[in-house]
């Protein structure tokens, strides 16, 4: 966090969690088609292919903080942001919200709860109805969970629109009407409306204009301090995760690999993937210079490379990397790596 | 100097809609010099992609280049008849797309798509063709070329499709490739790889490249000359360096304002007000007007280009050094 916004407001902001996981792992399995499955029962040695989106993942978020979550295509973002927000169950591990455990509660409860967190994602068109009105979208769950009443719901709607930096005049119309940036204000303002005090946002600007993706980002923040939000902020964009995050988790096929806060991350990284992540990036502040080069591609998840599974790509990797996995270690305080060689020196 | 290997000169690509004439391109100019490489950047829709298609003729109704030249090598593609464009694409011009499957064929393997390529522009042999093909999927990094050319386009992944992609585009050496945001899709380390590639191309066979995109960051990277397009128009020209450490138009400047790295962390971000006007509904005067913090009366009119400095363009009234020589 800049140092200037922890000291300014947040009361809650007492470092307590809310939300920890332990341990957390979600697998897919993909279903074999047609000629698998005939291939199958004739004997071929073919199975289901199961996909570790998400291995075996500890987190904790605190009150008040924003954690960014990076990393390439695939490495299980999204997976684990949908687990965060209680709409995904995982297959293993146990999620903490206030300390109470999510997944083993009644369902008045866990109601309660999943309304405290909401998601906001990358194409706000797709998750809003396009035959409801923008007074509705934003209107509807609030008036269902008795938020607001009848009686309150226009004024109600009209300030959770105002908040989002959306005009009240346009509650009537539909969400076509609108453009990209306004539509992501649509998908705020509706997820604002049922009180949450945990925000997911899932590559939130990524399908923005540099100009509106900086006004959304300011929304964001503003409305950070003014709520006393809590944000984990999925983001593949370093610029934008490095400017809004107190802390950064690097995910790399489905395990975390590296955690700290914002500013040891960029300037201190400890895992050979962020380093070469972070020297992948082009700045705006670089003049024609050689662009900084990983070797290989990412391996498919269906299929990861035993031990680390960066290896194949780690400019350092020795034999132990092949086979044995890295466990994520403290290297500094509060900064967290899974690599080998922190055991070497 | 040389002939440039791109010039295009007042360009102007109109689309005739219901709605309405819209001015996608219009009065477009610049210029690439042989083993250049142009950044064109602005916002989504702003006219990148029709500047593009219109130097390829790969504009279709109701869209029409209604005026200006496009001069390559001298020679006009404006004027060119159907038959000898269709000669220079593929062969002198390529072009890089976002999306790879608008090059790639999903139902032929990749060996016979790029034989193919060769044969239709070479007198070569067919195994002369193949060795062509594995040439160029190992120059622009993919593995074990030989079985690669055996596979088909859905058994790569995205960064390998677009690879092959633009191996296509070089097949011929073009002396101009026109990539249109063909990294925007890719993941950072996979779009690293393939910038050093162009880079280390555009250096050592003289191809002149327009480089498509919205990031300026990939253009601060990877360009010698940028061009700023805003509402179909060109806002500001020249040199990477001075552009981007001394922009002198006020949108060019309020767009470098608000990229992260240039605020300081968890700070609310410079921005630029307002949204991007439909080119149906142009404001009168300067069409960045409304979003403006430095118009005036002045900018009712229409600002035309003008060369303020050498090899610096900008179309503005009131353009930022003027505001900085102001206050001193
Ligand atoms: N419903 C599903 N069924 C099968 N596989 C899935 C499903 N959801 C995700 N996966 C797989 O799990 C892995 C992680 O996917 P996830 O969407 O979490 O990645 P991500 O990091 O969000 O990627 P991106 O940056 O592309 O959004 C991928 O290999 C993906 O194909
Ligand atoms: N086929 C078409 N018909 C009508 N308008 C079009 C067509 N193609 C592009 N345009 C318009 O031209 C403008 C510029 O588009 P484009 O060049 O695709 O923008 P960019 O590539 O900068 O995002 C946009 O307003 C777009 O809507
Ligand atoms: S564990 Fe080995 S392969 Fe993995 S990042 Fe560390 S050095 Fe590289
Ligand atoms: S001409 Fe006027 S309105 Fe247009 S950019 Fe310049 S100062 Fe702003
Ligand atoms: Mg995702
Ligand atoms: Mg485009």
């Amino acid at each position: 966090m800049s140092a200037a916004m922890a000291t300014q407001t947040h009361g809650i902001d007492d470092g307590s969690p809310m939300v920890e996981l332990r341990g957390i792992s979600r697998r897919f399995e993909k279903k074999l088609d047609f000629a698998g499955r005939i291939a199958k029962r004739l004997g071929a040695n073919i199975r289901e292919e199961v996909v570790h989106a998400v291995d075996n993942v500890d987190l904790t978020i605190r009150k008040g903080e924003v954690v960014g979550l990076v990393g390439e295509s695939g490495c299980g973002k999204s997976t684990l942001g949908r687990i965060v927000a209680g709409i995904l169950p995982p297959s293993e591990g146990r999620i903490l919200r206030d300390g109470i455990d999510l997944l083993n509660r009644n369902s008045a409860d866990s109601r309660e709860m999943k309304l405290r967190t909401q998601m906001i994602f990358q194409d706000p068109y797709a998750s809003l109805n396009p035959r409801m009105k923008v007074a509705d979208i934003v209107g509807e769950a609030p008036l269902v969970h008795g938020i607001t009443t009848r009686g309150g719901y226009d004024a109600y709607v009209d300030e959770q629109m105002r908040r989002a930096g959306l005009d009240p005049a346009f509650k009537r119309r539909y969400p076509h009407q609108f453009s990209g940036g306004q539509r992501q204000r649509i998908g705020i303002a509706r997820a604002l409306a049922v009180k949450p005090d945990f925000i997911v946002c899932d590559e939130a600007v990524a399908a923005l204009d540099v100009s509106i993706q900086a006004q959304i980002l300011n929304l964001f923040i503003r409305l950070r301090s003014e709520l006393d939000l809590t944000y984990l902020f999925i983001s593949h964009d370093l610029g934008v995760v490095e400017h809004i995050s107190d802390r950064v988790v690097i995910m790399y096929l489905g395990r975390v690999v590296e955690e700290a806060p914002s500013e040891t991350v960029f300037a201190n990284p400890n895992h050979p993937y962020t380093k070469s992540l972070l020297a992948s990036v082009p700045r705006i502040e670089s003049r024609k210079r050689a662009f900084a080069v990983v070797k290989g591609e990412i391996p498919s998840p269906l299929n990861p490379p035993p031990g680390c599974h960066f290896h194949p790509r780690c400019p350092h990797a020795m034999e132990r990397c092949r086979v044995e996995k890295p466990e994520l270690k403290v290297v500094a305080p509060g900064q967290r790596s899974a690599c080998h060689l922190n055991d070497a020196a | 100097m040389a002939t440039p290997t791109l010039e295009v000169r007042n360009l102007r690509t109109h689309f005739f809609t219901r709605g309405g004439v819209v001015k996608a391109v219009d009065d477009v100019s610049f210029s690439i010099q042989r083993g250049k490489v142009l950044g064109l950047v602005g916002e989504s829709g702003s006219g990148k992609t029709v500047t593009g298609f219109s130097i390829l003729g790969l504009v279709d109704a109701p869209g029409r280049i209604v005026g200006g030249q496009i001069l390559f090598q001298g020679r006009d593609l404006v004027t060119m008849s159907e038959s000898e464009m269709r000669d220079l694409r593929g062969n002198r011009i390529a072009m890089i797309f976002q999306d790879p499957m608008m090059t790639l064929n999903p139902v032929l393997r990749v060996d016979t798509q790029m034989i193919e390529t060769v044969l239709a522009h070479k007198k070569v042999s067919r195994e002369e063709a193949r060795q062509r093909a594995r040439d160029t999927l190992g120059m622009v990094g993919i593995p074990s070329p030989d079985e690669r050319l055996k596979s088909y386009p859905h058994q790569f992944s995205g960064g390998m499709r677009q690879r092959v992609a633009i191996a296509i585009a070089l097949l011929h050496e073009p002396d101009l490739i026109v990539a249109d945001e063909p990294t925007t899709a890719l993941d950072v380390t996979i779009q690293g790889q393939i910038l050093a590639e162009v880079q280390k191309l555009a250096s050592t066979t003289g191809t002149a490249l327009l480089w498509i995109t919205h990031d300026l960051s990939v253009v601060a990277g990877l360009a010698d000359d940028v061009a700023v397009m805003y509402a179909g128009r060109i806002v500001e020209h020249g040199a990477v360096s001075e552009v981007l450490d001394t922009p002198l138009h006020p949108y060019t400047y309020g767009l470098i304002g608000s990229v992260p790295s240039r605020n300081k962390r968890g700070e609310p971000l410079r921005q630029i007000p307002g949204m991007t006007p439909s080119l149906l509904n142009l404001p009168p005067g300067c069409a960045f007007r409304t979003r403006c913090p430095r118009a005036a009366e002045v900018c009712m009119a229409e600002p035309e280009i003008r060369e303020l400095a050498p090899g610096r363009d900008v179309r503005c009234f009131r353009p930022m050094s003027e505001a900085a020589e102001q206050a001193a």
